[in-house]
This record gives C-alpha cells, sequence and structure tokens, in this order.
C-alpha cells in the first residue's frame, strides 16, 4: 500500500466523489457558523426552499460583532442586533445547536469547539472563518470558506474543494525562555512571507512542535492561514489525547479509548511524500513582532526593521506604503517604541494558557499610564477559569480590567476599536491596515511580548520579565 | 438557480498595482453587518476611497475619472487574509467583473469562482507590462475569453492563455450553480454516510 500523509488519509476518507477535472465532493463533518457569515445563506436555503440537510452537524456561535461590556443588554448598534437576532432565529427554525449571546457557553467560535469537545481527531471541519485553520491542531482538516460554501454545507453537509498540495513544516529544539507558540508561527510567516504557503495545506511536526500544549498548538495552527495555507494540522498524540481525556464530555462519543486507539493511526506514515518540506531550528527563534501591514513583516523584537523588503535591491512602493501607515521607518528599532494599546484575546491567543501567561509579567507590577488594555477572554469557559484561578484578582491588582468574551479588536467590528494613529500591541492574527479600527497601527506579538508591554509602556523584549527557571514555553 | 453567465468580456481596467491587498482592505470588517449581498460596493475599499474625515481621496484610483472599467488589474497575492465572501460581493456589485493578478489567495478564489468573477493570472512579467500600459493610456483595452481561456491586450496584440478547473469553466460559461450540483447528489452523500467508516 503506498504510503499516506495525515491530510492524504483525512481527505481521501471524506471524498464522497471525485469529479473528472474538477474538485472532490467532500463530506464534512463539522460545520461552525456565527452571526457575521451565515445569514446570506440561510436566506438561499429559503429561496431554494430547502432545510439545513444534517442540522445536528452544525454548530452555532455569536462572537464576531458582539459587545465586549454589558452583554446582558440590547446590542446598541442596529446592524449588529440585527444579525446576532438572524442567527437565533435561523438556529431556531433549522435546529441548529446555538451558544449564542449570554449563553453559559458561548465564545469565539474557534475557542468554544475544542474545548466544549466537538473537534475531534480525523474529521473535516469547516467554517465561514479563514481562522478555522485552529481546529488543524487536533489532527482534522480544517478550513475557512466562504458564505456560499456554507450554504453548499448546510444545504448538503458536503463542499466542492479542489485538493491542495502537501506542505510539511518541521521545527527541531528546544525554545528558549520567553519564546512561545505564536513566536513560531510568527517567525516562520516572516521567513516564507503570507504567501509563502498559498495553495497548500500544511503539516507541522517536529520536536518542538510535541513538546507544545494543545492550545500553543491551536496559536500555529490558527495562523497557518497567515502564511496563505489553506490549513495547518498536527497529528494527535499522547497531548491530544489528554486534553481530550479532561473535557467533562464529548458529544457522540461514548467510549473514548476505542476512539483513541483508531486516531492513533492519524499520522503520516514514514515515506509518505510532500509536495514541499521547510524545517526550521526552535532554538534560534526569539520573541516576535510585526512592524508592517501584513503579518509577513515580522522580527525578533530586539532587531531593526529592514531596509527593503527585496534583497540587494530598493524597497518596493507597497514596503514603503506599509511603513509610512505604521508611522515607522526602514531600519528604526522598535525596543523602547512608545504604544498606546494593549489588547490580548482573539481566536489566536484568547485560551486559559494565553492569560496565565500575560498574569506572570503583570503579577505584582503595574499597567503603564499611558497604555488602555483590553483584555478579552475567547470564552465564557476561560472567563470562568480566570476567576477560578485567581487570574482575574491578578488583572485587577494590575491595573487591568477583564472584558466579556468576543472577537472584540481583532476585527473591531464592535465597539473595541482602536484610535487612528494609535499603536497597539496585540496578540491577534493580523496587522492589517484598519483591521482594528481605521487608522489603527497594530503590532502582532506573543502574550508575553504584550505583557511585558502593558507594564512599561513601550516595546519590551519580554525576556527582561522572566527568569531563567520559570517555563514559559507554552 | 441559474447564476451569472460569463464568456467573453472586453473592457478598460483600473489598475491597483499593490501587493498582498487582503480582503479587510477590499472591505472593512465595520461594514459586514448587513444581512443580504447586495450594497457592498459601496464601501468596496473604503479606507482608501475615503479620508477618515468622510472626504474623497482623489489620489485613489477609483476617484480618478481616467480610470474605468470592468476589470480590475491588481497586484501580486490579491484577497489573503479574511474568507469574507463580502469582499467578493463588494467588488462585483461595484461593476467588475474579472481580476487579474499573478496570484490570488485561494478562498479568495473559491469566492470569486462560486459569484461569477472570473479571477485570471498571468505572469509577473505580463502583469508588470499590463499595469504599465493602463497607467501610461487609460483607454487600453484588454478582452478576455473564457471559453478559448485567453487574455488579449488589444494594443500590443500580448495574447496569454489561462488556466481555470474546466468544472469552474464549464458552471461560468453556462451560469451552473454549485449547491445544485450538489443537491442532485444527495442519494450518493446519503449512502457516504451510511458506509463511513472511521479510521
Amino acid at each position: 500500500m503506498k504510503a499516506k500523509t495525515l491530510f492524504d488519509k483525512i481527505w481521501n476518507g471524506h471524498v464522497v466523489k471525485s469529479i473528472e477535472d474538477g474538485p472532490d465532493v467532500l463530506y464534512i463533518d463539522r460545520h461552525y457558523i456565527h452571526e457575521v457569515t451565515s445569514p446570506q445563506a440561510f436566506n438561499g436555503l429559503k429561496e431554494r426552499k430547502i432545510k439545513v440537510f444534517r442540522p445536528g452537524n452544525t454548530i452555532a456561535t455569536a462572537d464576531h460583532n458582539i459587545p465586549t461590556r454589558d452583554q446582558h443588554l440590547q446590542i446598541r448598534d442596529e446592524l449588529s442586533r440585527n444579525q446576532v437576532e438572524k442567527l437565533n432565529e435561523n438556529c431556531k427554525e433549522h435546529g441548529i445547536e446555538l451558544f449564542g449571546l449570554n449563553h453559559p457557553k458561548n465564545g469565539i467560535v474557534h475557542v468554544i469547539g475544542p474545548e466544549l469537545g466537538y473537534t475531534l481527531p480525523g474529521m473535516t471541519i469547516v467554517c465561514g472563518d479563514s481562522h478555522t485553520s485552529t481546529h488543524g491542531a487536533f489532527g482534522t482538516i480544517a478550513f475557512g470558506i466562504g458564505t456560499s460554501e456554507v450554504e453548499m454545507v448546510l444545504a448538503t453537509q458536503s463542499i466542492l474543494q479542489p485538493k491542495p498540495k502537501k506542505m510539511r513544516i518541521t521545527v527541531n529544539g528546544s525554545l528558549q525562555n520567553g519564546v512561545t507558540s505564536k513566536d513560531i508561527v510568527m517567525h516562520i510567516i516572516s521567513e516564507i512571507s503570507v504567501g509563502g504557503a498559498t495553495g497548500y495545506f500544511v503539516e507541522f511536526n517536529g520536536s518542538t512542535i510535541r513538546s507544545l500544549s494543545m492550545e500553543a498548538r491551536m496559536t500555529i495552527c490558527n495562523m497557518s492561514i497567515e502564511m496563505g495555507a489553506r490549513g495547518g494540522l498536527i497529528a494527535p498524540d499522547e497531548t491530544t489525547f489528554n486534553y481530550l481525556r479532561k473535557l467533562p464530555a464529548i458529544p457522540g462519543i461514548s467510549d473514548l479509548e476505542a476512539s483513541v486507539n483508531k486516531w492513533k493511526n492519524l499520522v503520516s506514515d514514514p515515506d509518505s511524500s510532500f509536495d514541499h518540506e521547510l524545517e526550521f531550528n526552535g532554538e534560534l527563534m526569539k520573541p516576535m513582532i510585526t512592524y508592517g501591514t501584513n503579518p509577513g513583516m515580522g522580527m525578533a523584537v530586539d532587531s531593526s526593521i529592514p531596509m527593503s523588503d527585496n534583497k540587494n535591491s530598493k524597497a518596493s512602493s507597497s514596503f514603503l506604503k506599509s511603513l509610512d501607515y505604521m508611522g515607522l521607518k526602514p531600519g528604526m528599532k522598535l525596543l523602547g517604541h512608545p504604544i498606546d494599546y494593549v489588547f490580548i484575546g482573539s481566536c489566536t491567543n484568547g485560551r486559559i494558557e494565553d492569560f496565565r501567561a500575560f498574569a506572570k509579567i503583570i503579577k505584582g507590577r503595574q499597567k503603564a499610564k499611558n497604555v488602555t488594555a483590553l483584555i478579552v477572554p475567547g470564552s465564557k469557559k476561560v472567563e470562568e477559569q480566570m476567576v477560578t484561578e485567581g487570574l482575574i484578582e491578578i488583572y485587577k491588582d494590575a491595573g487591568f480590567e477583564v472584558r466579556q468574551p468576543g472577537c472584540s479588536s481583532c476585527l473591531a467590528m464592535n465597539e473595541d476599536k482602536i484610535p487612528q494613529g494609535k499603536y497597539a500591541v496585540s496578540t491577534s492574527n493580523r496587522n492589517f491596515e484598519g483591521r482594528q479600527g481605521p487608522g489603527a497601527r497594530t503590532l502582532l506579538a506573543s502574550p508575553l511580548t504584550a505583557a511585558a508591554a502593558a507594564i512599561t509602556g513601550t516595546i519590551t523584549d519580554p525576556r527582561e520579565f522572566i527568569s531563567e527557571d520559570s517555563n514559559t514555553n507554552k | 438557480m441559474a447564476k451569472v453567465k460569463f464568456n467573453i468580456l472586453e473592457s478598460t481596467c483600473v489598475p491597483l498595482p499593490f501587493e498582498n491587498v487582503d480582503t479587510d482592505q477590499i472591505i472593512p470588517a465595520r461594514f459586514l453587518s448587513a444581512t443580504s449581498r447586495e450594497g457592498f460596493g459601496d464601501n468596496l475599499f473604503r479606507d482608501w476611497r475615503y479620508h477618515i474625515t468622510g472626504e474623497k481621496n482623489n489620489k485613489f484610483v477609483l476617484n480618478n475619472l481616467k480610470y474605468k472599467g470592468q476589470i480590475l488589474v491588481a497586484g501580486k497575492n490579491f484577497g489573503s487574509g479574511s474568507s469574507r465572501e463580502h469582499a467578493v460581493w463588494a467588488i462585483f456589485d461595484y461593476g467588475f467583473r474579472a481580476v487579474v493578478s499573478s496570484f490570488f489567495a485561494d478562498i479568495f478564489m473559491n469566492n470569486a469562482l462560486n459569484n461569477g468573477l472570473l479571477p485570471i493570472v498571468i505572469s509577473e512579467q505580463l502583469l508588470a507590462k499590463l499595469q504599465g500600459l493602463i497607467q501610461n493610456n487609460p483607454e487600453t483595452k484588454i478582452k478576455i475569453d473564457l471559453e478559448k481561456q485567453t487574455l488579449t491586450i488589444d494594443s500590443t496584440g500580448d495574447y496569454v492563455r489561462f488556466d481555470i478547473n474546466p468544472y469552474k469553466k464549464e458552471c461560468l460559461l453556462k451560469g451552473l450553480d454549485d449547491i445544485d450540483f450538489l443537491l442532485s447528489m444527495k442519494d450518493l452523500i446519503t449512502s457516504y454516510e451510511t458506509n463511513k467508516s472511521l479510521y
């Protein structure tokens, strides 16, 4: 039998039919939906006079446009309120399980899926959101889709997809203190660019990846879309199975150990081949920060902005336009540069480990006066855990207000906008122009780097705050 | 449901020669709160078209009366970032029917094809030449023939064959709809569900 990659095993197992010279009809096990990219798909069903084909396979949440304060009150913005109400109506009409606003299990779609046990190894998972790649951390084929495709899945539980090429990215070696999984993925993107993995599905492997927790793996798969990849995935192992064993319940699974035994086959065969392979040394990685307006424009926090985006030639107009937007110059060092906002949250870094990491640095210290902080847990469950673990107190004592869950300032659809010209160190995933509000200047970083900036009010190397003996390799 | 058909398009072009134009630029998130597919064209490239004060940015190409047409000639890696189909709806609603670039982001490409907006990939060299021709002469026309899979620059006669998935080509030429196609396969999908054995 021909050696297969993990990706091939899952993909091939879900092909309902291959169309000659065309895409595959791919069966979808799990479909997540939210308020922003689903209403037009439900309208489409109505026009066709059809119902959702397999309502039990779709899970809904409200996350993108909801406020992060006073969630018990009516949403002030009329259009956002209408979208959330439409989601409620559509789920009710079609019998879809909804963890909507004010539900005790509400949260960002890519945070609640895994924590509620809906994301399981070997699944195909889609959602009308590019960061669906997050779920690949469990050894799934998970990718973002457009609204027409959301309609396909609602109508037929299947989707038409051309099979992507396969890439393997191997990261070996122990990380230095103060370097996190966010830094790993930002390092890779800065090396291969935002289009570096376009057309590919990426499998991450290597000793560094294997040493990471599930939360940390999710951060890496989450940002695989930022290198252009269709998605990223990591073969499940004992770390994955232990995460699942600790969940209070897993819907649809009665004998978890029997499933675990099957999931152990979800690895790339030793002789399987990839269309492209890349290797990185984790030991050489440093805390990262971005300086431009795409996630590929990143560097080690203690280095200088490059003079050009082209080796041996002058900078492109896109590069200069980007730095101009950021109010920065080629060759500048960023350490010590004043900042105005810090945002911790999002489907990239809105999980309990991220808030623990942030707390490690702010504990016993005070937020800088010039900094406004947006501390937004990824879900109600994360919020609850912050209370149980006493993190809320640490945040409060250090001068930070903790908000209610949602996507918040990551895409600034709600009120959580960074004002024009202000610098925000953000643990989210995109530093595009205007992403966090019109004119906002985003510097992407890990929760540790964000915490260091929140304390000093300037861009700071988090290693200054981390003692040699502490283990922060999240 | 039948969709918009695409066959031959001959038009002047609008040049947008920046690399890595992401879908947040095409349509910022704060304009995604609608629940229908219409009207997004008004906010296409909103923050490039208008200053933060609400005034028109006369330097931006869509506000330059010299450039008009149904073909957007973009830079490398167009449509990266968010999966929002609203980006394609905005481009289509504004009046574009094709986007030419040397490289598209995957999700954008699928979304475009699902809405009758033709994404055409040409070489970086030809793209640079085309950008130059349009900037020097805004009347430069190109002709796209989907059946023959060709793009021709009228003034120079430059001629190139582009790739498109044969299934998608058929859908665009005939105005066929993916969902109708999938609905016709429901029996097959149901039998897949019955026989599915996972690992």
